[in-house]
């Protein structure tokens, strides 16, 4: 089976020829197989374990319109400024050269 | 009112900075291997010679190795956008999701079409096809990178957008501007070029083992050949590019500038310290003298930072005590402006659950006129907002010093081998073997030299660390964190095994 079939402007043959190629290339491979199983335990590793279980995604899980994450973060980030004391600020010298 | 637990901060810090920097390990080696693949085809379709085919076969194993081993590992960076850097990745999430999608787009169908052709393609597609697959994987990795550096050079250097204070949301006003940012121009070529230098040091490197071992002898020459021109040019072109990434964190990052440099008191005709040893006890504003040994140039800061040898480079005092002189503002004030720009955001967002219009168009108009200092509002002192100095001094010296001595190198490595008497020079061949580890330490030095340099902001000037965090507790982070430990460790060892096994087998039998 060869690209020569795409040529033939057939689409059922040209799939057919793509699909071979895929299928062809995947059971033609030797280290290959080793690094596909590497791949595929690595992503069941990320999906399926860490990102199903540690870490959700903090907004989506606790809030569910933009408009409740957009309050939250806002919330936030206006949270407690005044723990620096502006006393503190103000006496801060400036070192001018 | 909600309190940020600082150890979870440094936690996620410490878990970011392992998944990158366990990341940047393959990504610039894919940057450019696959171009060092595509040399190598090219010479084996324009000469017809079955060498470079097998030449050609065995780097792209390689090449696939490290992709395989690589790929994915920045996902695990968006995980930890969304659990451990909620408030981060909401206001961004507008700003970053254009360029983070096109990446995946390009990332998807590139691998699926010809990467595939790339590697099951050979005697099934025509000579010419292969070649094209091979420089388009090449070409698309490198454009592929394109968008994750736009989005880090705009955490660096914001355009292009404004902050909406009814959504939290930095909106994109200008993709143009986000994309032709300066910081993300000179980061990309930076980078890429950069990445091309560590390939070709990586090719270098295994190239001498085969030297040293005497195994594969006319392989690994050629492979020194175009790896050494290809590092030659690469590497020349990194010092330009580098120079450029200077000049444009001298005008953007005036603070990381200074940090890298180690340079307190501002001065004019600035020299550069070439190398030295930091006094560890020098504290910000103190007048203990920075360095407890240097060698400095003349000069030469000032041109880097300024283009010009007569210029004034500020240094960390001035730029957070201020400098009337020179008209720099110094951080308490800025501190006292953000302040008030979180009260009239704050104040707007309490005017809004009133439905009290008129108050709300007042604090917004008031929080409008000082929102550029809003990230400083959340500093304590002014101290807060120099970076940790050591880090990026000793990691940008040690990353200036290598990228010296590796245009030296391939110049050498290419000329003994055109000479024909490479073989011959043991001396040499043991300094090629290392090499490879000289790329990575480099490569992790800019690293730590372009994101510890910014400290303490995730977005320069707008949004510190500290506030980009989600409000959890500092085990859950720990937890992840040692598991990540863990599995990177696993990933690291079984790329090694791997490679080296292919290494051992070598070009004739490697596929």
């Amino acid at each position: 089976m060869t690209f020569q079939t795409i040529k033939k402007n057939n689409p059922i043959k040209a799939v057919n020829t793509i699909f071979g190629f895929y299928r062809d290339g995947f059971r033609g491979m030797v280290l290959g197989k080793k690094l596909w199983a590497i791949i595929l335990i690595k992503l069941f590793v990320m999906f399926a374990v860490l990102k199903l279980f540690f870490f959700p995604n903090y907004l989506n899980t606790n809030f569910i319109t933009d408009k409740e994450k957009g309050n939250y973060v806002l919330e936030q980030i206006t949270m407690d400024t005044t723990k620096t004391n502006q006393n503190d600020l103000i006496n801060t010298k400036p070192k001018f050269k | 009112m909600v309190d940020i637990d600082l150890s979870m901060v440094n936690w996620a810090r410490a878990q970011f900075a392992l998944t990158a920097m366990y990341h940047w390990i393959f990504v610039p080696l894919t940057l450019g291997l696959s171009f060092l693949c595509a040399f190598f085809e090219s010479i084996y379709v324009r000469t017809g010679n079955k060498e470079w085919k097998s030449i050609t076969r065995f780097w792209m194993t390689l090449f696939g190795i490290n992709f395989a081993i690589g790929v994915a590992t920045g996902i695990i960076l968006e995980f930890q956008f969304g659990t451990n850097w909620s408030n981060y990745s909401w206001i961004v999430g507008d700003i970053f999701g254009a360029p983070l999608a096109i990446e995946g787009i390009f990332a998807f169908f590139l691998e699926a079409t010809f990467f595939a052709v790339m590697f099951f393609g050979w005697n099934r597609v025509s000579k010419k096809f292969h070649l094209f697959s091979t420089w388009m994987v090449a070409i698309g990795s490198n454009l592929s990178a394109v968008w994750i550096l736009v989005a880090n050079g705009w955490m660096q250097n914001p355009v292009g957008m404004a902050f909406n204070p009814e959504t939290a949301r930095f909106e994109m006003q200008s993709f143009l501007d986000v994309v032709f940012n300066p910081v993300a121009v000179s980061k990309f070529v930076h980078t890429s070029s950069s990445g091309f230098l560590f390939a070709s040091l990586f090719v270098l490197s295994i190239s001498c083992w085969y030297l040293i071992k005497g195994r594969h002898i006319q392989m690994a020459k050629k492979s020194i050949v175009v790896a050494s021109v290809f590092g030659l040019l690469s590497s020349s072109y990194v010092v330009f590019t580098g120079d450029e990434s200077a000049y444009v964190v001298a005008q953007k990052q005036p603070m990381k500038l200074a940090a890298i440099e180690g340079l307190y008191k501002g001065q004019t005709r600035a020299p550069i310290v070439a190398a030295g040893i930091l006094n560890p006890k020098k504290q910000t504003g103190d007048d203990q003298d920075p360095f407890l040994v240097k060698v400095e140039i003349p000069y030469l800061l000032s041109l880097l930072a300024n283009r010009s040898l007569n210029s004034f480079v500020p240094g960390i005092d001035d730029l957070v005590y201020g400098n009337e002189q020179q008209n720099i503002e110094g951080v308490a004030s800025k501190i006292s402006k953000g302040k008030t720009a979180i009260n009239n955001l704050a104040q707007f967002k309490q005017a809004r659950k009133e439905n009290n219009t008129q108050k709300a168009d007042i604090s917004l108009k008031k929080f409008k006129e000082n929102q550029e200092y809003m990230g400083y509002g959340y500093l304590n002192k002014p101290e807060d907002a120099v970076p940790p100095v050591a880090i990026p001094y000793y990691a940008f010296h040690i990353m200036v010093a290598l990228g010296s001595l590796f245009p030296v190198l391939f110049a050498v490595f290419l000329f003994y081998v055109l000479k024909g008497s490479i073989t011959q020079k043991k001396w040499l061949l043991p300094i090629g073997l290392v090499s490879g580890f000289l790329g990575l330490l480099a490569q992790e030095s800019g690293w730590a030299v372009a994101e510890v340099g910014r400290q303490p902001w995730a977005i320069n000037g707008l949004l510190p660390v500290h506030m980009s965090t989600t409000n959890l507790s500092a085990i859950n982070v720990q937890i992840t964190f040692f598991m990540f430990l863990g599995l990177f460790t696993i990933l690291l060892a079984a790329e090694i095994s791997i490679m080296l096994k292919q290494i051992s087998i070598g070009p004739e039998e490697g596929h």
